[in-house]
């Protein structure tokens, strides 16, 4: 039996979330849902895992934090200590209160372009990409389920059925 | 979805649905546009293209072009760079600040509010570029290897902070709005039928889908850029702010400038807002969306923020005296009863009256008066940076330097000049990007919508 991909539509978020929990309640594996908005709550129904890239915004912030600190001490009190109105710059921590403000805004440039290019690249999102919707109508007002027939050992007419009872009001099957 | 209590008024008025709301926001970009577009555009246009030519006759001949004297080092250049920046502060507090707060009002203005955000800093950031004389060097201000031995930029100096500051609140900004973007550039490239808008509009998208990891990821990137937009729109104003308050000025050098500095960024960027949106929810029948409700909260954020603006006025009055610094007392009597008095007293009357009028309801609920005060604020606003940089410079420590200000036609021009090329950028970004975020608009229709919030059970399910 060929592998098929079934793009069930929805025309209302509510209605997809439930039939969603019926199918994954007789055990169907969903493999993705498309919608024009996020639908909170479908994630834990059909699996999809939260994601991590706050963690990578913090790391990204701290590496720069450490960047602008090395920097700064080096610029100007390593390198090149300057007598500014007599103000003490012989060690970092000396000076460190002119150096906050620059600390500050390179911590928050590095974590949040850091996490924009991640988010961009981990999403496959980037200038010139090909759409991957199944359906031109799922950035208006359609929500689509993804059901693999290679994730689910059910047969394919029990499938049809279960769908049948979700309330959709359209289906489309690809051979893959 | 959240329910919201029944007696709040919906956000989203009449009987909209998923699709309308798609209709609503794309018809604008997809229709020809307005002849009232055209003719706006082109006086936009060519006011912006004078200042440029203002700013390349400054360039070619020299910063002398300035109405500036040996007193007065800082005039309209500066006033203008801090208006720009302040009128900046409200997109970002709407867009960041908000949905911390999770104020879904936000919603249907935070796109445009952030393009003006963005706009707004590119003017700013135009002034400290060309007061530098000679722009081909304006890499100097990064801290780069270079060949003149090592030679570092200052940083104690508040004036780089400044460059870091605007920079990184440019950028992120800029990413922050187009992030929100995507998802919206798809809807509209999904919707083309001419080829070149569909390429187009294929491009600034991205390629994105709309799967369910995606949006648990944009969700999460728009909290954490909102957690980390929010102290930066409040650092950046704080930081314009020192580059007076860490001068020993009288007038300048004060304690209270940051709190003092930002709410008026926000009073002023507030009043820009809404001077922008009372415009565009009627050129692009937006009223469903934008109406009196959305009108009415931020008249409650610029009536309060020009609360804590005029209480900052009147402290620093007290403090000067109070301080016994004869310098500080004569600066601020200086400023109320010195040659300045008229632009001091125009201050006074757009910043701390006219807010004040917020209180009665009729008036914040009315467009037509809430225009008025927008733009009155937002003179009131200029005229603040004017007073503080303008009488704080002209009477010098000693009296045989006191000197006055009167601006150029170039200071005039390039001051105009970015007036029009704000208005450019705007018009070109409400005629070809959506104006409203259409995901997020669609996320609250059920919760805020008003047939959904009329319909007997609204209270019973979910």
């Amino acid at each position: 039996m060929a592998n098929k991909v079934i793009y069930v539509m929805y025309d209302d978020d509510g209605v997809l979330k439930d039939g969603a929990k019926k199918l994954v309640s007789k055990g169907i594996k969903i493999a993705d849902a498309f919608s024009p908005f996020p639908i909170h709550g479908i994630d834990p129904i059909i699996g999809v895992k939260n994601t991590r890239l706050g963690i990578m915004a913090f790391i990204y912030g701290l590496t720069g934090l450490t960047l602008a600190t090395v920097g700064m001490r080096y610029f100007m009190i390593v390198d090149w200590p300057m007598n500014i109105g007599g103000k003490p710059n012989f060690t970092y921590l000396d000076n460190i209160l002119s150096f906050i403000p620059i600390t500050f805004e390179f911590t928050v440039l590095c974590a949040a372009h850091g996490m924009a290019i991640t988010y961009l690249l981990k999403n496959r999102t980037l200038p010139g990409m090909p759409a991957q919707n199944p359906d031109p109508r799922t950035t208006d007002d359609k929500f689509v389920l993804e059901i693999r027939t290679a994730d689910n050992s059910i047969d394919e007419k029990e499938l049809d059925e279960l769908i049948k009872d979700t309330g959709y009001i359209e289906i489309d099957k690809k051979n893959i | 979805m959240q329910k919201e209590a029944a007696i709040r008024e919906p956000l989203i008025l009449g009987h909209k649905t998923y699709h309308d709301i798609t209709e609503d926001v794309c018809r604008p970009i997809e229709d020809k546009a307005p002849k009232m577009w055209y003719i706006l555009f082109g006086i936009a246009l060519i006011v912006g293209l004078y200042g440029v030519g203002c700013i390349l006759y400054l360039l070619g001949t020299g910063v002398g072009v300035w109405g500036l004297n040996k007193t007065i080092g800082w005039a309209w250049d500066i006033t203008n760079f801090v208006w720009w920046v302040g009128i900046g502060h409200a997109g970002t507090l709407i867009s960041a600040v908000l949905l911390l707060f999770r104020q879904k009002w936000r919603m249907a203005i935070n796109r445009s509010a952030e393009a003006m955000t963005i706009f707004a800093v590119f003017m700013a950031g135009l002034f400290p570029l060309i007061h530098m004389g000679r722009l081909w060097v304006g890499y100097w201000v990064l801290p780069i290897p270079n060949q003149f031995g090592s030679l570092w930029v200052n940083f104690n100096s508040p004036l780089l902070w400044d460059v870091f500051a605007i920079s990184t609140y440019l950028s992120v900004s800029l990413v922050f709005w187009y992030i929100g973007l995507i998802p919206d550039f798809a809807t509209i490239r999904d919707r083309a039928k001419k080829p070149v808008a569909k390429k187009m509009y294929s491009i600034l998208s991205f390629g994105w889908s709309g799967r369910a990891k995606h949006w648990n990821r944009f969700e999460m990137v728009s909290l954490v850029l909102a957690g980390l937009a929010t102290p930066l729109v409040f650092s950046v104003h704080s930081i314009v702010s020192f580059d007076f308050a860490t001068s020993v000025i009288p007038g300048w050098h004060t304690t209270i400038f940051p709190p003092y500095f930002v709410a008026g960024a926000v009073f002023s960027g507030f009043a820009m807002v809404q001077t922008l949106l009372l415009i565009m929810r009627k050129a692009m029948s937006l009223e469903a969306y934008i109406h009196t409700k959305h009108v009415e909260y931020m008249n409650i954020v610029i009536m309060v923020t020009g609360s804590i603006v005029g209480t900052a006025y009147i402290t620093e009055l007290f403090i000067s005296w109070y301080s016994g610094v004869e310098y500080e007392a004569y600066a601020f009597l200086n400023r109320a009863t010195g040659p300045y008095w008229w632009a001091y007293f125009a201050m006074m009357t757009c910043n701390v009256i006219s807010p004040q009028l917020m209180w009665f309801r009729k008036l914040r609920r009315s467009l037509l008066f809430t225009f008025f005060i927008s733009i009155v604020v937002n003179i009131g606003m200029w005229f603040e940076r004017y007073v503080i940089i303008m009488t704080s410079l002209h009477r010098d420590y000693l009296p045989s330097s006191w000197s006055m200000h009167y601006p150029s036609p170039i200071d005039i021009g390039v001051y105009i000049g970015t007036i029009g090329l704000f208005f450019t950028f705007f018009l070109l970004f409400a005629r070809f990007f959506p104006v409203l975020a259409l995901n997020e608009i669609k996320s609250i229709l059920k919760g805020s919508g008003q047939s959904y919030k009329e319909s007997p059970d609204y209270h019973k399910n979910h």
